[in-house]
């Protein structure tokens, strides 16, 4: 469970974070809604929109579904970054969902410095399912500033 | 357990980046993996076949398929594990392709992300429980919220097949652009005379109620069962009484300004769109009326026949039922006076839009039919058009094709020959002539050839007045010059831009939209007029810009699915729902608090003891209340927390 290499993402060294930053590359965690996210990620696919390889993403009905335990239970286990998306605000399919999960993670964002956990590590933020564009932007734009931290080093947590 | 693993090469969309075998491969070790193997193609007849065999075969009790997006075809999956006797719900889709193929270009790379992803999918699969869906009652009456040509054509199909429909409509007449166009294109077939009965129609069929002068104030509930709140605009006029004489019309000494006219002359503030308005009722602008801004006046209450003019009419809600929710609230004109300096930001008189012209040239319109130059009355001598305004224009926020402006253009030039004469000269500037429709080409070349409009390849960059003429300068880019014309008339070919409103109602509705405001079909090509909310449907420009015969086919295309949905009389529920541990439970309610569907509810398990309690029909899976719940007594089926931390794990794990 430590902060260990992992085989195959040693393997994937030339999508990796470069320089002395650490000999790995950087493996990042995505918490995503069914309806907005992770079908704007679809979208970034399906218009071939080339994204860094480090992100692994979890789909979750609605960013209300996630307990802000899931980001630190991945902090716990070793990832480098989390990403949090959802619908943008009023756009939520069921209503209000997103409304919760912004007060919390808004909170977290807050917090998690207190964990020995830099607030760049973590990222909440909405992305609607035609927003393939923005999709590649927020997961290039995330993981060149977790690539810049690197890899962690110990656990945090 | 015995999981079983496909890896899909989707022809080469997968395997042409990710080394299928090497993952079919290395998930033979993984723990519970007892069969694996990859596929050309899944999801095809031999694919699926393959999948039932191993499920029978090797005693699958686990299927996870390692291919597209879960929003291809994990429907398409669990129908198959169905059919090879496992319960739907202990399949779990590996997205390789969307997520993985087709955002890396490195082999090495895309394979071991791909192993990540599949890895993760058997984590959660590990984690899946058997399913079983609820059923519940179906209200058979539709609601279409809009009542353009899109709304009209869906309205008359549901009715016709025997469903009960009720039509929204905002403004106080139903037949939305279309009652404005003049002629249609490329049959120059008058627009009203194909409308005008159809609209007829509506207000009299037995299953169809029209509200027009109503809006969507509310929508809760899900398929099968919405209820909505509508919002009866006070007109201050009695439409009991009201039969449409116009006298109050006539009488009003008040002006305002004339939207169903696009403001070419003001209209008055009691007001009826136009003669064959369906219902002809009349109705108050009140920011425009003397009573209601200077307290005098009273003019239409005296002389109304029918005693119809009520000031003192309120908002009233309305409450419906409805088993499903056709919208089609269609599209506005782009507002280039915005965005458009270089043409005069709509100061200058004699330049105009599309709808405008197609107004100056409809017999009912202000003007009866004369095409006139509005700075001085004349008849113009020389028209200029000029195509792509709002439309495939970066530089205004507006990159896509409206789709209908070449042809409304070149039925235009046509018709200003035929109603101006033939010796009026035509310009039309253009980027490219896209006419792609039946016998449109055909229709472009006549107006061409036979009417002499001459079509000017490239854009304009400026419009300004000179001796009581617009000028318009431009480039040739076919002739590599620049050109300048001085003319009596401009007419922009206006593009399409989303109907005012648009992102509300599909907010009210959970909908998805685009940046530009146009609604999200629920697939571009295998469900073009579903949307991702179950039972909400989409017709006409509301969804994309679209000619009248796109619309109409798709306004009867999306009637038959309604039609489809509501031949049930039960509808199956989605079984990824929530449950509550009642052992647990505190009684906190904090999960009734936060429910967005009221579908949580307090029980009295033993006399005295409530406890929390999930309806099963009303629970849309959301999950939002086992996040809340302090005591983690509520599970999401399909989502649950152990699944969840099962795939971070698994990834994380060296």
């Amino acid at each position: 469970m430590a902060e260990t290499t992992t085989t195959q993402a040693s393997g994937a060294a030339s999508g990796a974070a470069p320089g002395a930053a650490g000999d790995r590359p950087v493996k990042i965690i995505g918490i995503v809604c069914n309806w907005c996210s992770y079908a704007g990620a679809d979208t970034a696919g399906v218009v071939r929109f080339k994204q860094p390889p480090n992100l692994r993403l979890v789909r979750v009905p609605c960013t209300g579904r996630i307990d802000p335990l899931f980001a630190l239970k991945a902090f716990e286990k070793g990832a480098d970054g989390v990403l949090i998306s959802g619908c943008h605000p009023g756009d939520c399919h069921y209503s209000e969902g997103n409304y919760y999960a912004r007060r919390k993670f808004e909170l977290l964002e807050r917090m998690i410095h207190h964990l020995g956990i830099p607030k760049e590590r973590f990222k909440w933020t909405w992305v609607s399912a035609s927003e393939g564009q923005r999709w590649q932007k927020v997961v290039t734009e995330f993981v060149a500033g977790v690539e810049k931290l690197g890899p962690r080093e110990g656990r945090a947590l | 357990m015995r999981i079983g693993v496909f890896v899909c090469h989707c022809g080469t969309n997968i395997a042409g980046t990710v080394d299928v075998a090497d993952v079919a491969q290395r998930a033979l070790g993984l723990k519970d993996v007892v069969h694996s193997e990859h596929i050309m193609y899944t999801c095809s007849e031999p694919g699926q076949a393959a999948i039932q065999k191993a499920i029978q075969d090797k005693k699958l009790d686990r299927v996870v398929v390692a291919a597209c997006s879960p929003h291809m075809h994990e429907v398409t999956f669990r129908r198959c594990c169905d059919k090879g006797g496992l319960n739907p719900y202990l399949f779990e889709m590996a997205n390789v392709r969307e997520h993985c193929s087709w955002i890396h270009t490195e082999i090495p790379i895309a394979t071991d992300k791909a192993w990540d992803i599949v890895k993760m999918a058997v984590a959660k699969a590990r984690q899946l429980e058997p399913l079983y869906s609820n059923e519940v009652e179906v209200n058979k009456d539709v609601l279409v919220v809009g009542g353009g040509v899109a709304g009209i054509q869906a309205a008359l199909d549901l009715a016709d097949a025997g469903l009960k429909v009720t039509i929204v409509e905002r403004e106080t007449t139903i037949g939305g652009v279309m009652a404005k166009l003049d002629k249609t294109f490329p049959t120059i077939d008058c627009s009203a005379c194909i409308l005008t009965p159809r609209m007829v129609d509506c207000a009299q069929h037995e299953n169809i109620e029209l509200m027009a002068y109503c809006e969507v104030d509310k929508v809760s509930g899900y398929v099968g069962n919405f209820t909505v709140d509508i919002r009866k605009k006070a007109s201050m006029v009695d439409w009991t009484k009201c039969v449409g004489c116009e006298i109050c019309v006539q009488k009003c000494p008040a002006k305002a300004p004339d939207s169903f006219n696009v403001r070419l002359e003001p209209t008055k503030a009691i007001y009826i769109p136009f003669p064959q308005a369906v219902p002809k009722r009349a109705a108050i602008q009140v920011e425009h009326c003397r009573w209601f801004t200077q307290g005098k006046c009273r003019v239409c209450e005296k002389v109304c026949p029918a005693d119809a003019i009520d000031y003192e009419q309120k908002d009233e809600i309305v409450q419906k039922r409805f088993g499903a929710i056709v919208v089609a609230t269609g599209f506005d004109v782009f507002p280039w006076e915005e965005r458009y300096h270089e043409y005069g930001s709509g100061k200058i008189k004699d330049v105009i839009s599309g709808l405008q012209y197609e107004r100056m040239l409809n017999a009912s319109g202000p003007s009866g039919g004369h095409v006139r130059r509005l700075s001085n009355g004349e008849d113009p001598k020389t028209v200029v058009f000029i195509q792509c305004v709002g439309s495939r224009d970066e530089s205004v926020g507006r990159p896509y094709c409206s789709s209908v402006c070449c042809m409304y253009t070149a039925k235009q030039a046509l018709l200003t020959k035929d109603h101006v004469g033939m010796d009026t000269d035509v310009y039309v500037f253009y980027i490219d002539i896209r006419a792609t429709g039946k016998g449109y080409e055909e229709f472009v070349k006549r107006v061409q050839t036979e009417f002499g409009v001459k079509y000017v390849r490239g854009r304009v960059s400026k419009l300004y007045e000179e001796n009581g003429k617009v000028m318009v300068r431009g480039s040739d880019t076919l002739l590599g010059e620049q050109v300048e014309i001085a003319a009596d008339l401009v007419v922009l070919a206006t593009g399409i831009t989303s109907s005012p409103g648009a992102k509300e109602l599909a907010q009210k509705l959970n909908i998805s939209y685009d940046e530009f405001g146009f609604f999200k079909e629920g697939h571009p090509k295998l469900r073009p007029v579903e949307t991702n909310t179950a039972g909400v449907f989409l017709a006409g420009a509301c969804q994309a810009p679209k000619d009248i015969p796109a619309t109409v086919a798709q306004a009867s295309g999306t009637a038959s699915k309604v039609i489809g949905l509501l031949a049930k009389d039960k509808l199956k529920t989605s079984p990824m729902i929530a449950i509550v541990g009642q052992k647990d439970c505190v009684s906190c309610w904090k999960c009734i608090e936060v429910c967005p569907f009221s579908a949580v509810e307090k029980q009295e398990v033993r006399p005295g003891d409530f406890r929390s309690h999930v309806i099963e029909t009303v629970c849309q899976g959301c999950g939002v209340c086992v996040a809340t719940c302090p005591v983690n007594c509520i599970s999401l089926k399909g989502f649950s927390t152990d699944a969840i931390l099962d795939q971070i794990e698994e990834v994380l794990q060296s």
